[in-house]
Parts: structure tokens; sequence; C-alpha cells
């Protein structure tokens, strides 16, 4: 029986245990004298068995399919002849692999005899498996749903217990991004070891030039590489800072105008506009940076006499910018909203100005949210990868001049990852390295983000 | 059968008390015969006049055709049901209902003969010649001494530091609280007592000198002895200013007013001396409302 028959079989396992739960206690009910005399409403007592018959039995499979392939590997290998399995661990893996992929298409039929061995085996075992999972899947639900029932009583605080087991599932459930997130960083953290044990962490995190170019053979010309990441962050902050020149002040303006001035008919206009600025795909702005702002500003420099790189800083930076616009105008919005009426009256009473009482009273009393709000914008501005891919360059320029091409992190991993590539040489590890410093400055920025906003939050109220 | 005829009883019983109390409602005067105001809504010295007012809420009439006079350095209470427009009344006289998109004020109104919705009239001077306090206290964010520093800042009234002292001294000596705040005017005026939040947002309005103060209810989020010290405070600031109080409580009215207005359903029913609205209510409406069989 193949695995998704099998989840019907329990679902419907699951459905008669939750009727047979339910028809117990309303057994149990009418001897005891009503309803009322049970612990809980007869539908908890239903839930209950239906929980009993089927988390076990759910965790049976799943710890199954993690541990059955394992399994069937092992006595695979202990099934091939002596001589295949006494060669070296990678070569074994390897034939390990053949034969996998040649019983999963089916084309042994030309093989070796002890590949062809091996594939009966390789299939006589799953079908095993198989098998026994349907059956010990199937009999723990019985079994444990039975004892679910045996256990209904009156006096069973089912309601009780059904809330916890929601619990329980819920939380399993917030535990799921959590281990993702440990899960990510590990597999980053493992591979920035790996290479920082093959190049300096200081050469990487104070070096000032950035080439990336490791010989493939001894005799190559093209140099050993150099992996001084200063380059690339001196390069994603210009374009982040240029970013955060258009993207501010446009952003908290604009907030500003929508919640204190606007009428509710301009708003109910304005607003969803700025948000369809919010659904252009990075991709789009990406051209729209490297086909249309930056030749603008080039030619706009050549008029006045300056010399500028086709992709430039200031494009790439100016069209993040704009990208970011409806995330901080949306952001701020939410928290000048969430000042309190009380303020705004108490200071237009005293005889304040509508523009007085925003620059006095509501936008201190907002600040920080909105500094919050800005800082989660630098992240994301700082972790955008698709507009610099396509407009900022790749040439690692240390230069705080904006007119002049500097490339990014993201644009960094981003080649190093593209394409074929040897996962052991440090020019691809390098990516991990600076995935894993990109995500230790965008988590301390989102943490003091947080901290701001929570810190003083409670300032009016 | 007998259930069914003690249902039958029980709805019997539920329409007689029904009847009952409608005829009690009908029994009393409805608002649509009122004619006017009774009692003495016009004074001598009024420092402000209103004259057939009308409130509108977009198409909803808040106020109907209300005239009263507060007199100079007088404390007038209004009092009434929630909902009878004596807020709303009390807000059209610093012209703090503009800030509402759909609130429409009609009729006569003027401070010392100057009309106030006149639309060559800046709201600016007006709102710091008739300060405001709020239901809530509503202190900014900002320290108890920025607090009060606030509006002579935006007015313009000083540039040296010793006079800003200074107003900020005498307005919260004024308000009763310089004692408790002297040793710490940086500190955030939000970390505060309630009672002591809403004095600070007293001497925030009378440190732009106003020369009338508007109520709104100033008591109503405070416990007892904050209210006392608030009432105590009222009676001594009506030696300098000009006082409209909004109140729930009728014995706060009775403790802190001269005069004594009372709202009904957005009319005026009647405006009297204190002690008269209290002891010997000229309109029925007026007597039911404080002998307590509504509102």
């Amino acid at each position: 029986m193949d695995t998704s028959t099998l989840f019907a079989f329990l679902a419907l396992l699951m459905a008669g245990a939750f009727m047979l739960g339910r028809g117990r206690s309303l057994a149990q009910a009418s001897n005891a004298g009503g309803v009322r005399a049970l612990n809980s409403l007869p539908s908890y007592y239903g839930m209950l068995t239906l929980l009993w018959c089927g988390i076990p039995s759910l965790a049976v499979l799943g710890a199954w399919i993690i541990f059955d392939d394992l399994i069937i590997h092992q006595l695979l290998i202990q099934s091939l002849p002596q001589e295949i399995r006494n060669l070296d661990p990678t070569e074994l893996s390897l034939r390990i692999n053949t034969i996998e992929n040649m019983a999963a298409s089916g084309m042994g039929a030309n093989a070796e005899p002890y590949i062809q061995n091996a594939i009966v085996t390789l299939e006589r075992l799953q079908k095993t498996s198989g098998y026994a999972l349907t059956g010990v899947a199937l009999l723990v639900a019985v079994m444990t749903g039975l004892w679910g029932w045996t256990r209904i009583q009156p006096q069973l605080k089912a309601r009780n217990q059904v809330e916890n087991a929601f619990k329980i599932i819920l939380l399993s459930c917030s535990c799921l991004a959590i281990l993702t997130t440990v899960g990510i960083v590990l597999s980053v953290l493992f591979e920035s070891i790996r290479f920082f044990s093959m190049i300096p962490i200081t050469d990487f995190v104070f070096g000032s030039e950035w080439s990336p170019q490791m010989a493939i053979r001894a005799d190559q010309v093209g140099g050993s590489g150099a992996f001084g990441a200063i380059p690339l962050f001196v390069g994603t902050m210009l374009i982040s800072l240029i970013a955060m020149i258009v993207a501010v002040p446009a952003g908290l303006m604009a907030a500003i105008y929508l919640s204190e001035y606007a009428s509710t008919r301009v708003r109910s206009l304005v607003k969803p506009a700025l948000e369809i600025l919010a659904g252009i795909p990075t991709v789009v702005y990406g051209f729209f940076a490297a086909l249309t702002v930056a030749p603008m500003i080039r030619d706009t420099g050549g008029i006045i006499g300056l010399s500028v790189s086709s992709e430039s800083a200031l494009a790439a930076g100016l069209v993040m910018g704009i990208m970011i616009i409806p995330f901080v105008s949306s952001l701020s919005d939410d928290v000048i909203n969430a000042v309190p009426q009380s303020l705004r009256d108490g200071s237009l009473g005293l005889g304040s100005t509508q523009s007085e009482t925003i620059r006095q009273v509501v936008i201190p009393a907002a600040l920080p949210g909105i500094v919050g709000g800005i800082l989660l914008a630098v992240s994301r501005a700082i972790g955008e990868t698709m507009i610099v891919v396509m407009a900022a360059s790749l040439a690692a320029n240390l230069t705080a001049n904006p007119l002049e091409p500097v490339t990014t992190v993201t644009v960094q991993i981003v080649t190093l990852l593209v394409g074929d590539q040897e996962f052991d040489s440090p020019k691809t590890l390098a990516a991990f390295a600076l995935g894993l410093m990109l995500f230790i400055v965008t988590l301390g920025l989102n943490f003091l983000a947080l901290h701001v906003v929570k810190k003083y939050r409670e300032q009016y109220d | 059968m007998e259930a069914t005829a003690s249902v039958d009883n029980a709805a019997q019983a539920e329409e007689n008390k029904l009847k009952t109390m409608k005829e009690e409602v009908i029994a009393q005067p409805s608002v649509d015969d009122i004619q006017g105001t009774v009692g003495t809504p016009f004074v001598e010295n009024a420092k402000m006049s209103m004259r057939n007012v009308n409130v509108y809420y977009a198409e909803k009439q808040a106020i109907f055709n209300v005239g009263l006079d507060i007199g100079k350095n007088e404390v007038v209470a209004m009092i009434g049901p929630s909902g009878c427009g004596k807020s709303t009344f009390l807000r059209c006289m610093n012209r703090m209902n503009d800030t509402i998109d759909i609130c429409k004020v009609e009729g006569s109104l003027t401070l010392e003969g100057q009309d106030i919705y006149d639309p060559k009239l800046d709201v600016v001077p007006l709102r710091a010649r008739v300060g405001m306090v709020f239901q809530k206290p509503n202190p900014f964010p900002k320290s108890i001494y920025d607090n009060v520093a606030y509006g002579p800042r935006i007015h313009g009234l000083t540039n040296r530091k010793a006079e800003l002292d200074e107003i900020v001294e005498t307005s919260l000596r004024k308000a009763s609280l310089w004692d408790e705040v002297k040793d710490r005017l940086h500190a955030p005026g939000t970390g505060l007592s309630g009672g002591q939040q809403q004095r600070l947002c007293i001497a925030r309005t009378i440190a732009v000198s106003p020369e009338v103060i508007l109520m709104d209810e100033p008591c109503s989020a405070l416990d007892p002895i904050a209210t006392a010290k608030i009432e105590e405070l009222i009676a001594e600031l009506s030696e300098n200013f000009t006082i409209a109080i909004v109140t729930h409580s009728m014995q706060q009215a009775a403790r802190v007013s001269n005069r004594t207005a009372y709202f009904h359903l957005g009319k005026l029913i009647e405006v009297n001396d204190t002690e008269k609205v209290f002891t010997n209510p000229e309109h029925e409406l007026t007597e039911a409302y404080i002998t307590g069989r509504f509102g």
C-alpha cells in the first residue's frame, strides 16, 4: 500500500475513533444520568479518542519514513559481495547510488550480475518495508485508539486533555520555523568554518582586496585569490545608504501626509497606489535600474561634465530606495496612526498649528516605531539582491564615490554560486562566509529594531 | 397544561411591566415640547456669549438652538445624561470641533464680542485665549518641564531661559503640582500618577495664560483624592480665569460651579445658580435628572 492510501486509511480510522469515542461517552452518560454527568462535552471524548488513534500512528509513520532509507541502505550493503564492501567509502557510496538509480529507472537488465542481485534485494527490501509500515501504522492506530476508547469514563477530563494536545500541536508548528532557521544557520556556519580553515578569518574580515580567483592548476596564471570582504561591505553600505536617503524622507513624509492631512478619498486612492509599488517584482526594478535609470544618470553626468559609470552605485541605490518607500511609509503610517488622538487634541487645544503638532508631538511620540521601521528597511536594503545583481557592478572597488561602480555582498554570493562549482575550493566556500556575515549584520539590525520599538512602546498610553 | 399556564402568566406579567414602563416614559415631558431654556442663561458681564448654536455631525443634529453666556471669572458647570451634547458644545467654544471633518457649527459664538467662527479669524491665538483640559490626562511624551513649556514656546512668549523657568514654575504652582515635581522637572510627564498628569495638563494649559479654560470631564479618569485636589484647584483658578466645565458628577458641579446648565438630547433645558438647580430646579426634566430618575 502506498503512503497516500495509508493516510486515507488512517483518516478513516480516526473518524471512526471519533464516532466510537463520542458514542461511548454518550452511552456512559445515559447510565450516569444524562450528558451533564460527563466532565466534558461528548465531542471532546470523541476528539480525545481520535487523537489517541491518530498521533502515535502518525509519529510511527514519520519516524519510519525518516529511518527507512538508512536501514535499507545498511541491509543492502550487507548483501553485497565481500570485495565490493571492502571498497573505500566514497567508491562504495557511488556504487550504492548506481544500484538505487538503476532500481528506480528499471534499467538494470545489462548490468553486472552483482548489481542485478543487489537490485532484486533492494526491491525486496523496499516492498517488505512498505508492507511492514502499513501493518505497523494501522496496528498502532487501532491499538492506541482502542486503549483511548476504554479509558473513557464520565470523570475523564477529556476537555483539558484535548486543549493540552492542541497546545502541543500548535507549539510544534511554531518550532518548525525556528528549527528551519537553526538548520539554515548551521549549514551556512559549517561551510563557513571550512572556508575559514583555508583563509584566515582576519584576512576575510579586515582584508581590503576582493578577487576570488583560485588557480585550478598549479601552473595556471591567475593568482591565488584575495578574500577581503571590506570592499563588498562598503559597497553594500554605500548602496543601502543611498537607498535610505531616498526612501526615508519620501516614505516618512508620504506617511505623515496620508495619516494627518489626506482626506478619506485621497487616502483611499494613494495608499493602494503605494502598495502597488511594493508589489512590483524586484527583478522588474532591476532592469528599470539597469536600462533606464543608470543610462539616464550617466548621460546627465556627461552633460555637467562628470564621468559616471553606467553601473554606478547611485543608480542601484536610487531604484532600491524607490522600492523601499512603501515599506517605510506603511510602517510609519501604522505607528503615526497609533499615536492617540488625545495627544493631538492636547497640542491643538494649546493653540499650536497642525504642522507644529506633527513636528513637536506626533513625530516624537511615534519616533521609536519609526526608527524601528527604518532599521527593518535598512536590513531589507542590505539583503536585497536582484536590483544590485542587475544594476550594480561586479568590480570590487573600495570607494565612497556614488558615481563609481561598486559591488555588494549579495551580488558576489550570486556570482560565486552561479554555474557548476566545486565545493571544496575557497572561491565557492567564500559565498557561505559572506552569507554568514550578512546574516549576522541583518540579524543584529532586526534585533536592534525590535528592541528600540519595544523599549519605547509604552511611552504614550 | 400547568406548564403552559405558568408560561402564559409570566408573559402577561412581562407585558404589564413593559406597559407601566412605557407609561412612565410617556409621563415625562417630551423634549420637543420644550420652548427655549428656562432660568438665566444670559448674564451681564459675559466673557463668552453663544446664541442660537446648532451643531451637526453630517446629517445628524447634535445641538439644537442653544444660547448661553459664560460670565467673567465665573465657573459654569454643564451637566446632563451621556450623549446630550454638552462636550460637543464645549468643544465648539475653542473650535476644537474643526478637527472633525463632518462637524458643522451654526450660530453666533463670541469671545468678548469677537465672532470666533469668523472665517478670517486665526484659530491659533483663539485657542491660546481659550484653553482646554481633556477628559483623559494627555501629557506629551516629553519631560514635565517641556510639557509646561510647550505652549509658551510655540507662542513665542519668551526666548529667555530664566523667564521660561519662571513661567513653568508659576504654572506648576498654580496647578498645585510644583511641590510634588520640583525635584524631577526633567523626568517624563507620562511617569506621573493619573491625578498628577491631569494637574500637569492644567499647568500646561494655564502656562499660555488663557482667559477661558474649558474642562471636559477633567476628573472622570481620576480617583476621589485626585478629584478633590482638582476641584480645589478649580476654585482657586476661578479667581483669575473664566471656567466652563463639563461633568458627569452632580456633586462636583454643586461643589465647584457658580451656575449650572442642564443639557438634554442636544437642548439646553435650564440654566440657574448652582444652588437653585440642585435645591429647587425650575424644569421637571432637570429635577428628574438630579433626583436620579434617569441619566
